[in-house]
């Protein structure tokens, strides 16, 4: 089961009012979140229930949201709920917000690589169902929405990776493990990005749009001397037996391999190294180590500029060794502890098949590697109209690649069938409304379906239900109970919260 | 340990005898893309000067 765990994936949206340059992006974000809730409300079935904010965990144990009526504390909570920031927990059991200047979709947790690309695609839905829904309106202003992370100007915006780990894994072992794998990974994750520089300093083109905002190794920041590894410890769920590892380096991709690929190799090396550290494997520990790098931060840099894959990195032990042959070393490592299931097994050929194909020719990956892809159509573009990288004409190519429209670039090569895809457009917009069936995000998103305003908030770790006379919180501290197979009964038994609560908290 | 394991890995996995060619996309591929391209063509035209330069994002995470 290597590549199966709890995961969850976050994306910031660039926002741009092309009819008002100069609007707020905090203002612009706002009206992209209502206006979802007002998309979402034409079926007559409007989105009430807000983010919990009381950033406990009700419960210390791990019992899920089957709590013992003894344990369940009902309180008034009306006040814990802010409605100041419009953010909306989504029937598919993931949330709209407003994150700093950006609306921010997070997806629900998912236990397989397949359906956080799924649920990764819905968002990319509900944003261009937000922006149709004020294209429709007389009054602008007429904000739309990119999948990037870089306005090329200085500004960054992240994509977050979300895997729940091991806790008794070391986070030091976890991130010596890790970064030459993080550092190497963009070969094959980056979404391409024109202009070589955070704020486009120099022409070109890079892999990837986050290489130059990684400042450092480790750290706690998100919005300042960005770390590729975070230390934010908030593992929305039972802490003494799991870890959340929080990645920001990634970029956003619309290609659905990049998006698996990204997933689920990083899924893997986390199953090689819990594998390692919890049973040792001397002769995996000393691969593993070998691939340390003596500079981490300033390859994310050189790796995103080598677009020939010749660039050489330097090993803590003297050694040097490209990013492609560092990802086969990680590549053979993970095979050798890799489960026998469909989906391991899947993602491991694909991650073999990208690797065999980037070293013969890059060039020839333009359906599975985004950045490739992109390279290939800014080509043809510069080719067609003799331009240089810092032509405005590249720079706005660069930027509606990712505008989540129809007539975004990429969205236009999907349609065209013009790179792998994964997931059907039905599938994608099913999970817009249907949350994964195999972790809490069932419960939570089923939930509110059925009962709309009578869920007056949510968290990943708590669900707030009208009670008789007071609100209930619920603790839903494991990700893996509050499934489909554990949940469904007592849901469709339920004729109200009332009696949901009754039925929760009664042994 | 760490050299052995580059160079003994290196033999199952050689690295390609020159480096890869400039950026060359099958033909049929250049067709259907030109075809994207007809179509965004026109409006990076009309706007692209002015469009980059209003694209200013806040920082975020």
């Amino acid at each position: 089961m290597s590549v199966h765990r709890v995961m969850g994936i976050e994306t910031e949206f660039g926002v741009f009012a092309p009819d008002d340059p100069e609007a707020d992006p905090g203002a612009l974000s706002h009206l992209v979140v209502e206006a979802f809730a007002a998309a979402s409300a034409a079926d007559g079935r409007p989105l009430k229930t807000a983010w919990d904010y009381s950033g406990e965990d009700p419960l210390r144990d791990a019992r899920g949201y089957d709590v013992p009526k003894k344990l369940a504390r009902p309180e008034q909570l009306t006040h814990e709920i802010s409605h100041a920031v419009p953010n909306l927990v989504l029937r598919n059991g993931g949330r709209l917000y407003v994150d700093h200047a950006h609306p921010e979709y997070s997806s629900p947790e998912f236990t397989t690589p397949t359906a956080g690309v799924r649920w990764d695609r819905a968002g990319e839905i509900v944003a261009r169902r937000a922006v149709a829904e004020l294209a429709g309106r007389e009054a602008g202003p007429h904000p739309l929405l990119y999948k990037n992370n870089a306005d090329g100007k200085g500004a960054s915006y992240g994509t977050h990776e979300n895997y729940l780990v091991d806790r008794q894994v070391p986070f030091e072992d976890l991130v010596a493990g890790l970064i030459p794998f993080l550092v190497t990974r963009q070969i094959f994750c980056g979404a391409g990005q024109v202009g070589i520089g955070a704020a486009s300093e120099a022409p070109g083109f890079q892999m990837s749009q986050r290489a130059d905002h990684m400042e450092r190794l480790v750290g706690l920041d998100t919005t300042a001397r960005r770390p590729i590894v975070n230390t934010r410890d908030e593992p929305h769920a039972d802490s003494r037996k799991y870890r959340r590892l929080h990645l920001i380096i990634g970029d956003a991709n619309t290609f659905d391999v990049a998006t698996w690929l990204k997933l689920g190799t990083t899924a893997a090396i986390l199953h090689l190294i819990e594998r390692i550290y919890l049973a040792p494997k001397p002769e995996l520990d000393a691969k593993l180590r070998s691939l340390v790098l003596k500079d981490a931060v300033a390859e994310v840099r050189n790796v995103s500029r080598d677009l020939t894959l010749t660039h050489r990195l330097r090993l803590e032990n003297g050694e040097s060794a490209t990013a492609l042959e560092i990802q086969q070393r990680y590549f053979a490592l993970a095979r050798q502890v890799a489960g026998r299931d469909a989906e391991t097994a899947a993602v491991l050929a694909k991650w073999e098949e990208v690797l065999t194909g980037l070293a013969a020719n890059p060039a020839t990956m333009t359906e599975q590697v985004e950045w490739v892809g992109k390279r290939a159509v800014l080509e043809g573009l510069r080719a067609r109209h003799g331009l240089e990288w810092d032509a405005p004409r590249i720079a706005a190519a660069n930027i509606h690649w990712s505008d989540l429209r129809l007539s975004g670039i990429a969205q236009k090569l999907r349609a065209g069938g013009l790179f792998e895809t994964l997931i059907s457009d039905d599938a994608a917009a099913a999970a817009v409304e249907e949350p994964p069936a195999d972790t809490r995000a069932w419960f939570r998103g089923s939930a509110i379906a059925k009962f709309g305003a009578d869920v007056p908030a949510a968290s990943w770790g708590t669900i707030i239900l009208r009670g008789e006379d007071h609100l209930h919180r619920i603790p839903m501290v494991e990700p893996l109970r509050g499934t489909r197979v554990i949940t469904e009964q007592i849901l469709t038994e339920s004729g109200s919260t009332s009696e949901l609560i009754t039925k929760l908290t009664v042994p | 340990m760490g050299q052995e394991f580059i160079r003994k890995d290196r033999q199952d996995t050689p690295e390609p005898e020159t480096p890869p060619e400039p950026l060359k996309v099958p033909s049929a591929q250049v067709a259907q893309v030109d075809a994207v391209l007809d179509e965004i063509d026109e409006v990076l035209e009309l706007n692209a000067e002015s469009f980059v330069r209003g694209f200013v994002q806040k920082g975020g995470q």
